[in-house]
C-alpha cells in the first residue's frame, strides 16, 4: 500500500517532536532548530497532499514556506544575537522582562 | 511490485529522518542539534523526492540544509556558548504538561489520518513537480504572492541588519 497516509502520519510525528522541543529546550537557538522542523513537518504535508490530489498548488506554497523559513531565520538568528549582547545569555527562562 | 519498492524507500528515509529529528531535541550541545537538523533536511529531501516533488527537495537541500543552517552555526559560533548554557534542562510541571499536550496534538492527527482512510495516489502529469512546470504556475497563478516573497526578504535582510548592528 503505498498512499499518502504514510506521509502525513510521517509529517504528524515529524511536528509533534518539533512541537516538544518548542515547549522542552531552553536555548533559545534550539527552539528555532524546533520551529523549523515544524515548518518542514508542515512543508511534508503540503507536498503529501499535492501527490495525492495530482495538483502543483502544493509545490508553489512549500517553495513560499521555505522562503518564508528563511526570512524568519534571518530576522530571528538577529535577534537572539542582539538579546545576547545586551543579557549575555540565551537561557529564555532568563529572558523574561516583559513579563514582570 | 512498484508500490513495495517505494515502500522501502519511504522507511529507508523515514527511519534516519525521525531518529535526527529526535537528535535535535536530545541533544545537549547546540552544534550537534544543528548538525542533527542538518541530516533531517537531507533525509527529507529524499521524501520529498518520492513524493515526486523535484524542485522542493532540490530547494530544501539548496536553501535549507544550505543556507539556513550555515546562518545557524555561524550564530552558534559567534556567541561562544559557556558551559552553563549547556546544563541540561530542569523540566517544570508546566513543561511536563505541555509535552503531554504535544503528545496530545500527536493521538488527534493520527486517528485524523487513520479515519480519512486509504488517500491513493493520483497518476500525475509527467513533468509533474519539475522546475519548468512549477516555475510556470508561480510565474502566473501565484505571480502576486512571488512578488511579495520578494518584498519580504528585503524587510528581513533590512531588519536583520538593523537589530544585529551595535551601531548604524
Amino acid at each position: 500500500m503505498a498512499a499518502a497516509n504514510h506521509y502525513l502520519a510521517l509529517a504528524a510525528l515529524l511536528f509533534t517532536i518539533g512541537l516538544v522541543g518548542v515547549v522542552v529546550k531552553r536555548n533559545i537557538l534550539v527552539v528555532f532548530m524546533c520551529v523549523e522542523l515544524m515548518l518542514n513537518a508542515a512543508n511534508l504535508t503540503f507536498l503529501a497532499f499535492a501527490r495525492h490530489q495530482g495538483s502543483m498548488n502544493g509545490h508553489a506554497i512549500a517553495f513560499f514556506v521555505i522562503a518564508v523559513a528563511a526570512a524568519e531565520a534571518a530576522v530571528g538568528l538577529a535577534i537572539v544575537i542582539a538579546v545576547f549582547r545586551t543579557r549575555g545569555t540565551l537561557w529564555m527562562d532568563e529572558v523574561s522582562s516583559l513579563k514582570n | 511490485m512498484a508500490d513495495r519498492a517505494e515502500l522501502f524507500v519511504f522507511w529507508l528515509f523515514a527511519i534516519p529522518l525521525v531518529a535526527s529529528a529526535l537528535g535535535v531535541v536530545v541533544a545537549r550541545n547546540p552544534v550537534n542539534a544543528a548538525m542533527s537538523l542538518v541530516a533531517a533536511f537531507f533525509f527529507l529531501a529524499g521524501i520529498y523526492v518520492l513524493l515526486v516533488a523535484h524542485l522542493v527537495a532540490f530547494l530544501q537541500v539548496l536553501v535549507y540544509a544550505g543556507a539556513i543552517m550555515v546562518v545557524f552555526l555561524f550564530v552558534i559560533m559567534l556567541l561562544s556558548l559557556h558551559e552553563e548554557d549547556l546544563k541540561p534542562a530542569r523540566l517544570k510541571a508546566i513543561q511536563w504538561a505541555a509535552v503531554f499536550g504535544g503528545f496530545g496534538v500527536l493521538a488527534v492527527l493520527a486517528t485524523a489520518i487513520r479515519d480519512s482512510g486509504i488517500l491513493h495516489w493520483k497518476t500525475v502529469a509527467p513533468d509533474f513537480g519539475t522546475v519548468r512546470a512549477v516555475g510556470r504556475l508561480l510565474f502566473t497563478q501565484y505571480l502576486l504572492p512571488f512578488e511579495a516573497t520578494s518584498l519580504l526578504l528585503l524587510v528581513a535582510i533590512v531588519g536583520a541588519v538593523v537589530v544585529a548592528k551595535e551601531r548604524i
